[in-house]
């Protein structure tokens, strides 16, 4: 008998920010957009989460608070043409992409008005018209899709990328590995975004995952991979901008990891009562929004007043866009044969 | 003009015509350029089109089909091979989760003009993890659509259809076919998706088979007519859509129903089909339908075992003498 037999480690230990400076560290210039825009995918979801407790949402539901500095990080840096596809805790990239926070409240809400005609729901949020090509329920099912979409824009000339947005908890599953060996091999304009936020479900990354920094599984693949603090909104975007450029002069893929925490649950049903104490406390301490606004007070672009307003702005946009899907009908019953084929 | 081919030739010149035709139509798929396709059906093609249009892929199913999806919702047109159709195991999230809901659940926002060409089928001695009849896998998940083609005539016309459908098409061809020859006639040589092919007329009884089978019950039928019984054979020669009219209307002749399948039956599309019949025809049938189907076992390897999993001419001319009968 052996008698040092691997057992799985019960110690689970606090996964703490890596940042000790809660503020970002360069403002920039556009500070306004990026705040307006991780605002609403907040209030956003906050309202989601309310619409559960009222019992006015079916299904589950999976929320992006504490994540926002990703989403708008990197799309603040797509153009016209590019795309991006994510997970089903995706209503912060399909908002960072541009759709209107009405018809999105309204798919969720399964109305007739929504994204998708409120046949896809939370989990598949889709908007093509502004490039968000699908919200993926099956965990690291996209990235293929993506690396096609990369591959239609080298194949036609568009000049176009394409980002993956996906968890850390995507990392482990076979499509990861297919996706990047394939967008390497055939150097396509693919952005591969892992947003760590060290939770796979109710699992922590350390208890299924032998690397700690996912970026080096980028060498693989030999393509660059990139760490960032993803709660800074500034350094996602300068890491962001390298890898389209690197994107579109025909170099290749890029493996961006992004350090962030989930300050929710996995799902509606999830308390995360699996958390280490104090984890939480010390990542609400580097929030991205509180983070960024600090900057703006630091820098003096802006008072307090200021930075108040603009909540309010966003808060009354969010809160108009939930009563008026509140208010739109449901699908007429025949919908449900549309669509099945072209 | 009238052109000669086989099977296989069928394949690699419906893709020519297609990639000739359109510049947005690509094929990828695992040794399918440099090489030709392990079963040689894409030969000359990535001499002619260059590796930007018939491009190698790495072993890596999931990325085939998902990058064919992606591609198709960028405006491209994109044909993907897996080699064997068995393989479809390895990307069944991409075909069944993937290419058959993207429309679907984005309200119409997609269009997926994606066609899978798939080795299939047994009789050729590769055991089980290679001779499956996999079209069955994907008959209970609307948003695909599904050919089996028999002939070369077929297997061109079809294929040309699936690669210019704006929806999802898995196209399964037989390995066992693949020196049949055959001939294309005048004209674009298309076959519409969703028209069955009545290539025996009979009053007695109607037979449905595919493929391979479709073969078997043609041979089948050639003994019973020296017995004195007239069999009509139906090839449906897709299966999503499937052509029930034109069985049905056979039915109405012959009220006698016989359906021939390299599958076992349960989850298959000859069981399929007779529930169709039975509940929707019941007061045409003169006697019970019947199903002649593989055995309910992974295929065996051993030459002898594997005939005797597969239906037999035999097995087949017994069935429809017990049909005819009763």
């Amino acid at each position: 008998m052996l008698d040092d037999v691997w057992t799985p480690s019960q110690d689970v230990q606090p996964v703490l920010p890596s940042s000790g400076d809660p503020s970002t560290a360069v403002v920039p210039a556009e500070w306004r957009y990026l705040l307006a825009s991780m605002w609403r995918i907040r209030y956003f979801e906050d309202v989601v989460k309310s619409l559960f407790v009222r019992g006015l949402l079916r299904g589950s539901t999976h929320l992006y608070q504490g994540q926002e500095a990703v989403a708008v990080g990197v799309c603040s840096e797509l153009q016209e043409g590019d795309t991006a596809a994510c997970t089903y805790r995706g209503h912060g990239v399909v908002l960072a992409m541009g759709s209107p926070v009405d018809r999105s409240f309204a798919e969720i809400l399964g109305r007739a008005g929504g994204l998708c005609g409120g046949k896809g729901g939370s989990m598949h949020l889709t908007d093509f018209s502004v490039g968000a090509i699908g919200s993926n329920a099956i965990v690291g099912g996209h990235l293929p899709i993506v690396v096609g979409a990369a591959y239609a824009a080298q194949y036609l000339r568009t000049g176009a990328v394409s980002v993956a947005f996906f968890g850390d908890g995507a990392t482990n599953i076979g499509s990861f590995h297919e996706s990047l060996n394939l967008a390497s091999v055939w150097k396509l304009p693919a952005i591969f975004v892992v947003e760590n936020n060290h939770y796979g479900e109710y699992s922590p990354l350390t208890t299924t995952t032998p690397v700690t920094r996912l970026a080096d599984r980028a060498a693989s693949y030999a393509m660059p991979g990139v760490y960032v603090d993803g709660n800074d909104v500034a350094a996602v975007q300068s890491v962001t901008r390298e890898a389209i450029e690197r994107a579109r002069a025909g170099l290749g893929p890029t493996l961006i990891e992004a350090d962030t925490y989930r300050q929710e649950g996995h799902s509606r049903s999830d308390s995360a009562a699996y958390r280490p104490p104090g984890e939480l406390d010390a990542w609400l301490e580097q929030d991205p929004i509180i983070r960024l606004e600090k900057s703006v007070l630091r820098e003096g672009l802006a008072d307090e007043d200021v930075l108040a307003e603009l909540r309010q702005g966003v808060h009354d946009e969010v809160h108009d866009g939930e009563e008026r899907a509140l208010s739109w009908p449901e699908p007429e019953l025949e919908t449900r044969f549309a669509d099945v084929y072209a | 003009m009238t052109v000669e081919l086989n099977y296989r030739q069928a394949i690699s010149r419906a893709l020519a015509d297609e990639l000739e035709a359109d510049p947005t139509v690509v094929l990828i798929g695992e040794d399918v350029g440099a090489a030709g396709g392990a079963f040689k059906a894409t030969a000359g093609l990535f001499e002619q089109f260059g590796p930007m249009r018939v491009r190698d892929t790495p072993i890596s199913e999931q990325a085939i089909v998902g990058a064919a999806l992606g591609a198709a919702l960028m405006g491209m047109r994109p044909v993907a091979e897996i080699m064997f159709a068995d393989f479809a195991g390895v990307c069944f999230d991409q075909i069944a989760n993937q290419l058959a809901k993207y429309r679907y659940m984005t309200g119409g926002q997609a269009r997926v003009p994606v066609t899978v060409r798939m080795a299939n089928g047994a009789g050729a001695g590769f055991a089980a993890q290679h001779s499956q009849p996999v079209e069955n896998w994907f008959l209970n998940i609307p948003g695909l659509k599904i050919a089996v083609p028999a002939t070369p005539a077929d297997l061109y016309g079809l294929l040309r259809s699936a690669i210019r459908d704006d929806n999802p098409v898995l196209v399964f061809e037989h390995k066992n076919l693949f020196a049949v020859k055959g001939s294309l006639g005048e004209g674009d040589g298309m076959v519409p998706l969703g028209v069955a092919d009545v290539i025996r007329s009979g009053r007695d009884v109607t037979i449905v088979a595919t493929q391979q089978m479709r073969y078997r019950a043609l041979e089948a039928a050639e003994r019973l007519h020296g017995g004195g019984i007239e069999a009509e054979v139906i090839d449906p020669r897709t299966l999503v859509p499937f052509d029930d009219a034109t069985v049905t209307k056979s039915i109405e002749r012959t009220s006698r129903l016989v359906v021939v399948q390299e599958a076992p039956v349960d989850g298959s599309w000859g069981a399929s089909l007779i529930a169709r019949m039975v509940t929707q025809n019941w007061t045409l049938f003169d006697a019970p339908p019947a199903l002649v189907a593989a055995d309910a076992t992974p295929i065996p390897f051993a030459a002898a075992l594997e005939a005797q999993w597969l239906p037999t001419v035999e097995r087949i001319v017994r069935t429809v003498e017990e049909t005819v009968a009763s």
